[in-house]
């Protein structure tokens, strides 16, 4: 009895000391718990959080660019695409085969869909096709019940409604390449399908056209399935950009190009606001957007005619006998000539050994710095050139606008070549000959400009010599454009030349007189050579520029201002291997001062 | 002696159920219905798969308790040896030819559950060696000879649980007959050799260890190892549980447990879906209900008869395999101890277990109703 009693007390006690035990034990759990749900409670509710939910983002609409009267040149068009979630399809073989014929999916996209499929969660969405018409968005909604598992999904694309029209100067947009993930990490780049602006305004103005990004955030679970959508943010649409440009001055001047090639400008000359800006022929960039098959690319590459290459901006060409008004304006300036004085035309001028020819052979005869503009005469030009010499003619340019690079916002601007003595001597460490001033009076020689720098000279001597600078981006609080320090009557008289080449009897451009009764235009033509007719050519019987083949022809330049008692529109016009200036560009600038004349801009 | 002679006065079944502990039935009850709501909840709020199978399930072992509790307890002293031997065969069949699940062999197929045999073992083994270490003396108990036969008692069946393999069962048994063998006046430093030469044969047996077993002891050491695979688990576990705050995030709304980063959130790690959503003081809720329940169980096993060891061991025994139970789980799950597979009783989804233990409960109801009496052996 007492050893059991013994043993019996080694149980309860020994009970006890485990009792004791298993209590701390238990309260240990419970401290366990308050360190893990209350010390570190908010840690893991963060884990929880970031475990159980994820975020896309939502590619906001981008601006659109408008026209200065709001019409849109750039919009986003709806896409809808067919998605196919292949866990909820059964046989998808079967479904791809039903749907072969409606969306005429070709044996390459088949095979894209199947490794799609293949290579992904059941989960994933695969895309079969985007760019739906109707008829097929149609066909696929009335029998959904043949189509588990499609859905149809609606995006925005990128479109441009004048096409070629806008190409330049709008650009377009395309795929983010790796070059422009290095160069922004912008979180809307990384989203798949999210196009950037590649060219044009598009690029220039990408960050302010893109908007601001949403955000969905959703819940998934473990395997990453979407469970739920929790929260969705919209993003905010891109800043619409409003542009100078009018949409129909800016076709009817693309098509008075009709088969040409080459670029124009329109300016409002007393704001330099652009009116119209092309550069024929262009190309649709809505080819782009998706990106562009390897055919048109190549076409486009191999097209002599250069459709990629804004002329306007980036042509370079001698401005030829238009730039005879900066000399004019120069020598008036300067004193060197006045209104009365007079030089005396031969046909024909020596200086040196060298013998400069006048475009008429036969001599104009003694002519005044406005009949020497009307008709012109080369040898007023090149006297006058000498007299005044290249330094005054070269501070003259770029008083008027020549040889500058304007904050257009267009890439590839070039500025042109405006030749002095020290120009050539850092560039072809030569001495400037007497013979380069001769030449540089016609236009000729070094003298490089563009279609946009021509405008602008010609806008700033007719407007009253104001600096206007041309300008792509409607802004009423423009600041005004600063005065030019030249004589309102030496302009008056470059003017009146200007006016005499139109209006005058046996004025260059006479055929060009404007068809609206009541407004007369003025203007300057301007021949520029490609090339020499060689020796050779002149024994096969070709005399005239026309007979060369295109590439090898005289550029035509027209400048040209409406109306003449106040002018408002000012144009440029390049006619590539166009041959006369007379002949193929006056006529096109003409048309196009006619349009806008009619269409009464604002 | 006449009081003696009272108190073994045989009490009618009626009797019986009247004298049942209806506190500790209760008890038992609310932790079963907790358990069931966690697995509707788990189930993104159906009773199916698991919440209503379980109720039926609970329904079956609640039968069995209270059979058990019915049943006089020298019916337990009867059975003991020759259940612990029908185990033992249970279990050497299920290693020959047993059902291959989970990579490892355990179950026996009885209709509608699977049956585990090393679950039954359990309760056999407590039974056997109270058994053993009511019929012998304390010096035998104290003896080097006197620990050989419990010591084989227990190697046996854990040897072929090991084999099955099943690293927690068998972990879960050596505790419980430690404790047992302490109970039992086995000398402090026994256990002392016992666990230096475990120790020392660590290399040996880390030899043997099953690649996953070596992976989760690894993965407790250091969860972050290798967070996809085996301590993501554990890292899973810890997220859902500490997000669940004080508060929790309510019914229906943890997001770790349906949103499947949890491991088998209605199994092993159904404390973590639980404390998620009803936050600490859910789980304090949870530990505290055991807490009564284990208390009781030492209760019953002090105000029973002086005279019958047997059925204060026994007691002892079950409820400290039944406190094994809560506190294994729950640390495995908060990380406290690697994960080894041992279920939340009551609570997880699982067959074999709530029946076990159960039947466990029923056997120490029934020597606590007849608490007042002397066992007739």
């Amino acid at each position: 009895m007492k050893k059991s009693n013994h043993k019996l007390r080694i149980l309860l006690q020994r009970a006890l000391v485990i009792f004791s035990f298993n209590l701390f034990l238990l309260f240990c759990l419970i401290g366990r718990l308050y360190y893990l749900q209350i010390y570190q409670g908010e840690k893991y509710a963060l884990l929880a959080d970031s475990n159980r939910t994820s975020k896309r983002l939502i590619v906001p609409p981008r601006g659109t660019i408008n026209d200065r009267n709001g019409v849109e040149l750039a919009v986003n068009n709806q896409n809808f695409q067919a998605i196919l979630i292949p866990e909820q399809c059964r046989d998808t073989e079967g479904l791809i085969k039903r749907l072969t014929p409606i969306l005429n999916l070709n044996s390459h996209e088949i095979e894209l869909i199947r490794k799609d499929i293949k290579n992904h969660r059941r989960y994933v969405p695969v895309k079969i096709r985007d760019n739906l018409s109707w008829e097929e968005v149609a066909s696929l909604m009335i029998n959904s019940h043949l189509y588990p598992g499609l859905i149809i999904d609606e995006g925005l694309i990128r479109f441009y409604p004048y096409r070629e029209y806008t190409a330049h100067p709008l650009g377009y947009v395309g795929s983010v390449s790796e070059a422009d993930l290095q160069k922004s990490d912008a979180p809307l780049l990384q989203v798949p399908g999210f196009k950037i602006g590649k060219s044009g305004f598009e690029k220039t103005y990408d960050e302010s056209l893109r908007g601001i990004e949403g955000t969905l955030t959703y819940e998934v679970n473990a395997y990453g399935r979407i469970m739920r959508e929790i929260e969705k943010q919209e993003g905010t649409k891109g800043k619409d950009l409003n542009l100078t440009i009018d949409i129909r001055l800016q076709q009817a001047a693309y098509n008075a190009f009709g088969k040409e090639s080459g670029a124009a400008v329109v300016l409002d000359v007393n704001s330099g606001e652009i009116l119209a800006f092309v550069s024929v022929p262009s190309f649709d960039p809505n080819l782009f957007v998706d990106g562009i098959s390897l055919k048109n690319w190549n076409e486009l590459l191999q097209n002599e005619k250069h459709p990629m290459t804004d002329k306007a901006i980036s042509g370079q060409y001698s401005p030829g006998s238009t730039f005879k008004i900066v000399v004019a304006l120069a020598a008036l300036e300067a004193g060197t000539i006045n209104s009365k004085s007079t030089s005396f035309c031969s046909g024909k001028m020596k200086l040196g050994k060298h013998l400069f020819h006048c475009w008429r052979h036969s001599g104009h005869g003694r002519l005044n710095v406005v009949q020497a503009i009307k008709n012109s005469c080369d040898i007023f030009f090149y006297e006058t050139a000498l007299k005044v010499g290249i330094e005054k003619i070269a501070a003259m340019s770029h008083k008027l606008g020549l040889g500058e690079i304007y904050d257009l916002g267009l890439e590839n601007q070039k500025a042109g070549v405006i030749p002095n003595k020290k120009w050539k001597q850092e560039k072809l460490k030569q001495p400037w000959q007497k013979g380069e001033t001769v030449i540089a009076g016609i236009g000729q020689g070094y003298v490089l400009v563009t279609p946009i720098q021509l405008v602008t000279m010609l806008a700033r001597v007719v407007n009253g010599g104001y600096a206007i600078t041309p300008r792509f981006i409607k802004d009423d609080n423009a600041p005004l454009p600063q005065k030019i320090n030249i004589k309102p009557e030496n302009l008056a008289i470059v003017k009146q030349g200007m006016f005499e080449v139109v209006n005058g009897i046996g004025g260059t451009a006479a055929r060009a007189k404007l068809k609206i009764k009541g407004v007369q235009m003025g203007g300057k033509t301007g021949t520029t050579q490609v090339r020499r007719i060689t020796l050779k050519e002149r024994a096969k019987g070709i005399k005239r520029d026309e007979d060369l083949p295109w590439k090898y022809r005289n550029h035509a330049w027209f400048m040209a201002y409406a109306p003449h008692d106040n002018p408002k529109y000012a144009v440029a016009v390049i006619a590539e291997h166009g041959s006369s200036g007379s002949g193929v560009a006056a006529p096109i600038a003409s048309k196009i001062l006619e349009e806008a004349i009619r269409l009464n801009i604002r | 002696m006449t009081m003696l002679l009272n108190q073994n006065q045989e009490l009618s079944l009626k009797e019986r159920f009247f004298s049942l502990n209806f506190i500790f039935i209760s008890l038992i009850c609310l932790l079963a219905l907790i358990g069931c709501l966690t697995l509707y909840s788990v189930a993104g709020g159906n009773i199916f798969p698991w919440a209503l199978n379980q109720a039926l399930r609970f329904g079956l072992g609640f039968t069995i308790m209270i059979v058990a509790a019915l049943i006089k307890p020298e019916f337990y002293y009867k059975i003991a040896t020759p259940f612990y031997i029908f185990t033992l065969i249970l279990l050497v069949i299920v290693d020959i030819s047993g059902h291959i699940g989970m990579g490892a062999q355990r179950w026996i197929h009885l209709g509608f559950f699977n049956f585990q045999p090393s679950e039954l073992m359990k309760i056999a083994l407590v039974l056997q060696l109270a058994k053993y270490f009511s019929l012998v003396s304390i010096e035998s108990i104290r003896s080097i000879k006197g620990i050989i036969v419990p010591t084989i008692l227990v190697a046996v069946p854990v040897a072929f649980i090991m084999l099955q393999p099943d690293l927690g069962t068998s972990l879960m048994i050596l505790f419980c007959t430690i404790i047992l063998f302490y109970l039992a006046g086995v000398q402090w430093w026994k256990f002392a050799l016992g666990f230096g030469s475990i120790v020392a044969a660590m290399p040996v047996l880390w030899h043997f260890l099953h690649d996953y077993q070596k992976n989760r002891i690894l993965t407790f050491l250091d969860p972050e190892r290798d967070p996809l695979n085996t301590g993501y688990h554990i890292i899973q576990a810890k997220i859902a549980l500490g997000s669940g705050g004080m508060w929790g995030k309510g019914f229906l709304s943890g997001t770790q447990s349906h949103l499947n980063f949890l491991p088998e959130p209605h199994t092993d790690f159904i404390f973590t879906t639980y404390s998620e959503e009803f936050g600490m003081i859910g789980g304090a809720l949870v530990l505290f209900l055991n807490l009564i329940l284990i208390t009781y169980g030492y209760w019953f096993a002090f105000r029973l008869n002086n005279n019958n060891y047997f059925g204060k061991m026994v007691i002892l025994g079950l409820n400290t395999n039944y406190f094994l139970y809560v506190f294994i789980n729950i640390a495995m799950v908060t990380g406290l101890l690697p994960v080894v597979g041992i279920p939340l009783p009551l609570i997880s989804y699982g067959g074999t277990v709530i029946l076990s233990v159960m039947a466990s409960f029923g056997i120490m109801l029934s020597f606590d109703i007849n608490k007042d009496h002397e066992l007739k052996k």
